[in-house]
């Protein structure tokens, strides 16, 4: 926005947010909302505590590895569905399906069949990221320009040799966006899958801190968690715009 | 469910917090070469549509079914035994009783999801100082798994219709406003020049042009708006109150009847899949004729 | 043939001129200046071409002249009033068409009456009378993704000529089409204007095209846009449309300004 003749960057605006919410927090304008101040403060104080320390590794460590299974399955089941016409109509009503279906529905599922524990959680990432992984990777496969598969044909490429240095790179773009918004998706994966198990990770955290109605630590543990997720998804868009140079001018 | 196909769904991220990245994903592609190879008698039979279809879903049920016999473990009903308890729960309107609790919240919060997001997301792609302040806000409120906000709120509001209607719009709106806001600004120069050009106000302009323009994006926010506001409403349920579809849930858990649990999971999903579909329907009957046309 | 050297001197004749550029400079912001104090006048009921190459400002020109981008300095005056805005007076033909993919034709070619509040059986009935001058009768009720390219500038042409105003500005109409339909489009044009008494400016890179259409034609430099020359091609343009494109003045024509133009490429 311009005021005066000047533009204010956007960066601007969350310290105005920031601002509000110390102002209102000072005010007591409800016991659930501290100022800024002490939320940071708190954050400074638990961050090297062993409870969050646990919840944290607990949290990674799920995340992480229910990542890299949407990863290691979603991207070759995407590229199966780009190549195969018959893989793609059969698997194609699911993925849509699972992607606009309220999956926390199927959670209680998991629990029951898998226990209360980190493979729930872990299954329920792999849930939530996955089909948008496998969808954005079909579209980049998809993608692909007709004129680049027939310049690797008639220059002799080898299949493996085409893969590898032609149509990889070609779909890397939008296999990447589907990455991130996986790993976004992930997030709330994690968090919901605890919210539901309570009894490991942030759910946990979540559910000490408010019974005990400790605000600032409630408070300082979301802010964690979501500029985590914030920066999370920042750096991926940023590894995002490194192959963003050739990606409007692949067709 | 092609309809999902063509959704915008948004990312954060930005350049120094400008704009976020917004990536269509499964954009229809052209048929390209990979995917020419000539099929072959069977291949054509079985890439038929309606067949295909009709087969995987069988599939699906006889794999269900297979698997359930299997004693891994008792918790797996079979797809047969899921059909008798849903059965048996629409004839006893347990599950229309159930529906109609659950759905209270979710309509309502995604009826005010929609009206207040929409507009917010509009005057966002429209008025600067509106973008400036909302921007940031929204952007972390799409990168952040706003279910960690649910105890919160069952602190402050306590377990009726007030918390999960409020659980139901912090899950939709952000997806709802964003893509609002990536609508108003991705419409066409060339159309709103063409606008002006005939003299059309300002007013004329946004409510004959740019909006129509937009409306595709739109819905698509309002779609998954919905999907997220599904999300919420369980959440809302599983983790609040025992009521409603949620409940059905948990009571037939806690007392091991698994193939109610099952048929009330079931249910729900196709409950939400059905109502993006009807919202597909709704965006091209009043919005967008040309689309009905093109299919 | 008449060529006027730069600056072309008094505007054309007993004719008036009914737009009329001043001086006109325009600067982008970052300091890209895409005219420099262009003078130019257009005659009414003429066609004027601005030909040039990429980047001497043609299109930049006429969206002034149209009133939607604003001058940096100089002014345009259409019928002696000076342009702040768009106006009734003048219309836009769009390179891009610029059709609304979610109405009919009917509903594109009526828009900009329906803008100006003229009540739907009478733009209707406008509309059809218009549609069918452009040739495009019983197409009323499709949609832009069911028409042809051709057929799409066509709905743009009669939206222009609908809101019957005096000046027709149009912007490359012909460059989104295939070489055939342009052709046809350029004798077409040369047909309507013996039905429509308007003042057309149009812009096109096409040297063939504008000699082949225009009564003036105004050669813009590059790099910032100037005034270079301004020609009026005498062609005798009788019945047969094909014989123009063998007149010993309009293959001159063409060649003089090719020419001329060859050395601004490189």
């Amino acid at each position: 926005m311009v005021v005066l003749g000047y533009r204010v960057p956007m960066l601007a605006s969350l310290l105005v947010w920031a601002a509000l919410w110390e102002v209102l927090g000072q005010l007591q304008v409800s016991f659930l909302l501290p100022p800024l101040s002490s939320v940071l403060v708190a954050m400074v104080q638990i961050a090297p505590t062993p409870i969050f320390l646990s919840a944290l590794w607990v949290t990674a460590y799920a995340f992480v590895i229910g990542n890299v299974i949407s990863i290691a399955i979603g991207v070759p089941l995407g590229i199966l569905m780009g190549r195969s016409m018959i893989a793609d109509r059969i698997f194609l009503p699911w993925v849509n399906l699972f992607l606009s279906a309220p999956l926390t529905a199927l959670v209680p599922v998991i629990m029951v069949l898998f226990g209360l524990g980190q493979t729930t959680i872990i299954l329920t990432v792999v849930l939530f990221a996955m089909w948008i992984i496998v969808l954005d990777t079909r579209a980049g496969v998809r993608g692909i320009a007709p004129s680049l598969v027939e310049m690797a044909e008639s220059f002799g490429a080898s299949r493996w040799q085409a893969f590898r240095r032609i149509y990889f790179w070609a779909a890397l773009p939008e296999i990447l966006a589907g990455v991130r918004l996986g790993v976004i998706r992930s997030v709330k994966g994690v968090i919901i899958g605890q919210l539901l198990v309570t009894i490991v990770g942030f759910g946990a955290l979540f559910q000490a801190y408010g019974s005990r109605f400790e605000m600032d630590d409630f408070w300082a543990a979301l802010v964690i968690l979501f500029a985590f997720a914030f920066l999370l998804a920042e750096g991926l868009a940023w590894l995002e715009r490194r192959v963003d140079y050739y990606a409007a001018s692949r067709a | 469910m092609a309809s999902l196909q063509r959704d915008t769904e948004t990312g954060s991220g930005a350049a120094g917090l400008g704009l976020s990245r917004f990536v269509p994903f499964g954009a229809p592609a052209p048929r390209t070469a990979l995917l020419d190879r000539q099929p072959g008698a069977l291949a054509t039979f079985f890439s038929h549509p309606l067949t295909l279809r009709v087969l995987s879903v069988a599939a699906f049920c006889l794999l269900w079914e297979a698997v359930a016999r299997i004693p891994i473990s008792f918790a797996f009903p079979t797809f047969g035994e899921t059909m008798v308890a849903l059965w048996a729960m629409i004839t006893d309107f347990s599950l229309f009783h159930a529906f109609g609790i659950t759905l209270q919240p979710l309509v309502i919060g995604l009826l005010i999801s929609a009206l207040l997001g929409v507009a917010l997301g509009v005057a966002m792609g429209l008025v600067g100082w509106v973008q400036w302040l909302a921007t940031p806000v929204f952007i972390v409120a799409q990168a952040a798994p706003l279910a960690a906000l649910i105890p919160l709120i069952i602190f402050a509001y306590g377990i009726g219709l007030t918390a999960k209607t409020l659980v139901v719009c912090i899950m939709a709106m952000p997806v709802i406003v964003l893509n609002s806001y990536v609508a108003v600004g991705h419409a066409p120069v060339s159309l709103v020049e063409m606008g002006r050009s005939f003299l059309g106000s300002r007013r004329q302009v946004i409510t004959r042009i740019i909006l129509p323009a937009a409306s595709p994006v739109i819905f698509a926010g309002l779609r998954l708006g919905s999907a997220a506001a599904f999300v919420g409403a369980i959440l809302a349920e599983l983790l609040i109150t025992p009521v409603g579809v949620g409940d059905l849930i948990t009571y037939s858990r806690s007392v091991a009847d698994y193939p109610s649990m099952y048929a009330a999971i079931l249910s729900i999903i196709v409950v939400s899949v059905l109502f993006i579909e009807f919202l597909e329907l709704i965006e091209v009957t009043v919005f967008r004729p040309e689309k009905r046309a093109r299919r | 043939m008449t060529i006027h050297a730069n600056p072309p001197a008094a505007p054309a004749t007993a004719t008036d001129a009914v737009v009329e550029v001043r001086n006109v400079s325009k600067v982008y912001a970052g300091g890209i200046q895409a005219l420099d104090s262009v003078s130019i006048d257009f005659p009414r009921g003429q066609l004027t071409s601005l030909l040039g190459p990429s980047g001497c400002g043609k299109t930049t020109l006429l969206k002034i002249i149209a009133g939607l981008l604003p001058a940096t300095s100089g002014a345009v005056l259409v019928n002696g009033t000076p342009v702040s805005g768009p106006g009734p007076g003048r219309a836009f033909v769009f390179q891009d068409f610029a059709l609304m993919p979610w109405a009919t034709v009917i509903g594109n070619v009526a828009f900009g009456l329906e803008l100006r509040g003229v009540g739907r059986a009478e733009r209707e009935n406008t509309a059809r009378h218009y549609i069918a001058e452009v040739g495009l009768s019983g197409f009323e009720k499709k949609y832009p993704h069911e028409l042809s390219g051709g057929m799409r500038q066509r709905v743009g042409l009669a939206r222009a000529l609908a809101v019957k105003a005096d000046v027709l500005l149009m912007d490359e109409p012909f460059s989104a089409v295939d070489e055939q339909t342009r052709r046809k489009f350029q004798e077409d044009l040369l047909k309507l204007r013996e039905v429509e008494n308007k003042t057309f400016v149009f812009v096109t890179h096409s040297i063939e095209e504008a000699v082949y259409v225009s009564d003036r034609i105004v050669l813009l430099s590059a790099g910032p846009g100037r005034v270079s020359q301004v020609i009026v091609p005498d062609i005798p343009r009788g019945d047969d449309v094909d014989a123009i494109r063998r007149h010993p003045v309009y293959l001159d024509t063409v060649d003089t300004i090719w020419r001329g133009l060859k050395r601004y490429l490189d």
